[in-house]
């Protein structure tokens, strides 16, 4: 385990909650017994590593500015508010830009469904929703000027905080807006103080740590939302990500996630499943991460009838189905099944968790928390194959969930074998057991996070804190809280292993097909034509039959004809 | 002087003399096809799924080979125009059902063929109607359906949510288990000449014994007597 993988896990956001847990069950322990040995507490993460230098980040700066050098810059600065101001002066336009994104919006509207996305809008299937937490969630968000101990507003006027995703030391942080229930008030001791005057005069163009900060981090935790984005991403092996590795390519996120005023581009909420665009001419499609922007649309070697093939497959298949052979392949596991039902268990009167999973970097994982129910990790996972033409139709707080789906889908991939803008896609499911209201047959807002009385972390009553979440946001709530098989879609598209590791041609063109549960497809080697068969092999074995009879008799008889002669 | 005859010209005494009745192309043609179409069978086999070979080897190995197969082809239908080997394969049905009676009782109850090679019909007419059958429809059914089945990266993007793909495969599946059952004929009706190896012997040394009329003697010592032994 690398010590840069251990401080990610243990990031704000995942030590504020593990601190939670381990707190509240120091704080209400009654007896003297000391706790079972897999009730552990949390340790203090290490300092970070340095940054790796020298990514390729998308733009190409023959000379980047020696920042240390800016007047602006000398500092010292009180707070990040402080550094956004002085960047400004030179900056002028960045923060006007900013403030149109998603990244500071939180708010999306699907073009092509029409539906309001965003952390703002959606709820998902880990902890379920931003909206009415933000005092915790907020810490991903790039808005400044919210004091630790203050109530956490989501106020638009703050100004952006550049240092998140520009600062190159390493040494800069931020906290959860707000301190949650009492049990998280001693998180954060320890950590060095950030020197804001260091940082500011030391930016740069965004590392794989900045973004991985949050992205790396989604769902809770290191690797447990996405499957191929997690800690190991930072510092990877060349047959973990051939782009990103410092064997291969050392790319940053923004190297292919290019920006055009801080607009960036690959938003998974509208995907671009089949580009057909291609490399464009160069300069252009700035507006675009996909593979094919880069490596075109015909990719494979030729002349070669495989490679014509591959090209071929490209049709129907996204590069990644081939590409990224498994999931959470860098040592850092995510979560596949979670179970919020039975959420809030307590030992001696406190939360509690248990970690009964170790992942490959030696690093042991919660398999039980009384804040957040049971988990199920995984690693090296094959995908779930899908057909998807880039778009997803949400389950949204006022979607009527139907009784006809076993599972309803959080989050489901739209297109089909017939229409021919869809690829199949891999995909990493999350399965999870959620509150949602059973008399209105909605999904909820759960208010987790507060220092108030209704917040299910600190309070561990789910229905408190549901009627809170659904009175904050004007929701109807029927009162009745059922618990709810769902099932989120994370389309797969990092973690791009080294060619001679894609997956290898008979892995679906065989019986046991990786693409056996997708309909449509004609896969030479897996698919049949039963009767087909049937009469063919049928037709073989009479011949075979017949060809023995018939000399079977003519050796039988000339044998007789001799003696008779 | 003796006065030439007509009989003698049309040599009706038709004196067995051994010859060379498959030409060293037409050898060459039916072994590498032979060799082709066997490779052909067993990497398509696998390709579909019915042998255990790794995928990617086997539709390999099938692709090339059906291409070295198609130039084949291609050579060998200028090679039957250009020589007019083609009426070879015309067929002649007046005999057919003799033949077809020699195969299902005759051969078991010892009676001789009905049918005697000659150099311009080296086919019976049951061979012919197999042959024609085998180069008329099994054979285009295979060859045509195999190319749009290889050449499919030239139409997979207008095919994409079409079911053009399985539709090209089910046709060159289907002639594949024809083609299949006639080599399994094939190969056993090699085994009915005089000892079971002297159709295959003929087919490698191109040499057999048949019945010549004077004028086609004559003509072979003269113009081509490598072709007489």
């Amino acid at each position: 385990m690398t010590a840069r993988a251990r401080y990610i896990t243990s990031a704000a956001l995942t030590l504020c909650l593990a601190m939670s847990g381990a707190r509240a069950q120091e704080k209400f322990q009654t007896t003297d017994s000391p706790p079972p040995a897999k009730y552990q507490k949390m340790e203090a993460p290490p300092p970070p590593p340095p940054p790796v230098l020298n990514q390729a980040s998308g733009v190409r700066l023959s000379e980047p500015a020696d920042h240390s050098k800016f007047e602006a810059l000398k500092g010292p600065f009180a707070d990040s508010a402080a550094v956004t101001k002085a960047c400004a002066t030179c900056h002028t336009d960045a923060e006007a830009h900013i403030k149109k994104t998603i990244h500071w919006t939180w708010n999306y509207v699907n073009p092509r469904t029409g539906q309001h996305l965003g952390k703002e809008n959606v709820i998902n299937n880990f902890c379920t929703n931003a909206k009415d937490n933000e005092g915790m969630c907020g810490v991903c968000h790039i808005g400044n000027g919210v004091k630790p101990g203050e109530e956490y507003a989501f106020n638009k006027q703050t100004s952006v905080d550049c240092l998140v995703c520009h600062d190159r030391t390493g040494k800069y942080y931020r906290l959860p807006p707000t301190r949650g229930n009492s049990a998280c008030a001693a998180m954060f001791e320890g950590r060095d103080p950030i020197n804001f005057t260091e940082v500011a005069q030391h930016v740069g163009l965004p590392g794989r740590e900045n973004c991985g900060t949050c992205h790396f981090n989604g769902g809770g935790g290191d690797g447990v939302k996405h499957g191929d984005l997690d800690s190991s991403l930072i510092r990877p092996s060349k047959a973990l990500d051939v782009h990103m590795s410092e064997q291969g390519q050392n790319f940053a996120c923004s190297e292919c996630h290019l920006s055009q005023h801080h607009e960036i581009a690959g938003s998974r909420y509208d995907m671009i499943a089949k580009d057909e665009g291609g490399t464009g001419k160069p300069g252009l499609r700035r507006d675009v991460a996909t593979c094919e922007s880069c490596h075109g649309a015909t990719p494979h070697p030729k002349p070669s009838l495989i490679g014509y093939q591959l090209d071929a497959h490209a049709q129907r298949l996204a590069c990644q189905t081939c590409h990224v052979p498994k999931m959470a392949r860098g040592g850092v596991a995510t979560i596949t099944d979670w179970d919020w039902s039975t959420a809030g268990k307590l030992y001696n009167g406190a939360g509690y968790y248990e970690e009964e999973y170790t992942q490959g970097n030696g690093e042991k994982r919660h398999t039980y928390w009384s804040i957040k129910g049971d988990f199920k990790w995984g690693e090296n996972l094959v995908p779930t194959y899908k057909w998807f033409n880039g778009e997803m139709i949400y389950t949204l707080a006022d979607t009527k969930i139907g009784d006809k789906k076993a599972v309803t889908p959080i989050n489901e991939p739209q297109g089909g074998w017939m229409d021919p803008k869809s690829r199949i896609w891999p995909f990493k499911e999350m399965h999870t057991n959620v509150p949602y209201d059973a008399g209105n047959k909605t999904l909820v807002f759960n208010h987790l996070w507060g220092a108030d009385k209704t917040a299910f972390w600190g309070n561990f009553n789910i229905k408190k804190a549901i009627a809170a979440g659904m009175e904050i946001e004007h929701r109807p709530f029927s009162g009745e809280i059922g618990f709810l098989k769902t099932v989120s879609n994370w389309p797969i598209t990092h973690m791009v292993a080294p060619k001679e590791d894609a997956v290898k041609c008979g892995e679906c063109h065989a019986q046991k097909s990786r693409l056996a549960n997708v309909p449509g497809v004609y896969m030479p080697g897996h698919t049949r034509f039963p009767w087909m068969d049937f009469l063919g092999l049928a037709g073989v074995g009479l011949t075979l039959a017949g060809v023995a009879v018939h000399g079977g008799l003519r050796i039988a008889l000339t044998k007789k004809h001799k003696e008779d002669a | 002087m003796t006065a030439v005859t007509t009989n003698d010209l049309l040599g009706q005494d038709g004196s067995k003399r051994t010859v060379m009745i498959y030409s060293r192309y037409e050898r060459f043609w039916h072994w590498s096809q032979a060799a082709l179409i066997l490779i052909l069978a067993f990497t398509g086999f696998a390709v579909h799924g019915l042998i255990p070979l790794p995928y990617r080897t086997a539709a390999q190995i099938h692709s090339y080979a059906a291409i070295a197969l198609i130039a084949l082809w291609a050579f060998t239908t200028f090679w039957h125009f250009t020589t007019g080997q083609w009426r070879q394969y015309l067929p002649k049905l007046a005999s057919l059902p003799a033949i077809l009676k020699f195969y299902a009782w005759g051969i078991l109850a010892g009676a001789p063929h009905p049918y005697t090679k000659t150099l311009k019909r080296k086919q019976n007419a049951l061979q012919s109607l197999a042959y024609l059958w085998f180069m008329v429809i099994i054979g285009p059914a295979l060859w045509s359906s195999g190319i749009v089945y290889l050449t499919y990266p030239l139409w997979a993007k207008i095919a994409a949510g079409t079911i053009a793909l399985p539709v090209v495969a089910f046709v060159h599946l289907a002639a594949a288990y024809l083609i299949t059952i006639f080599v399994i004929i094939h190969i056993y009706m090699t085994t009915t000449g005089k000892t079971p190896l002297h159709y295959v012997r003929t087919m490698i040394t191109g040499y057999d014994t048949i019945p010549l009329s004077k004028a086609e003697a004559a003509y072979l010592a003269e113009d081509e007597p490598g072709r007489l032994k």
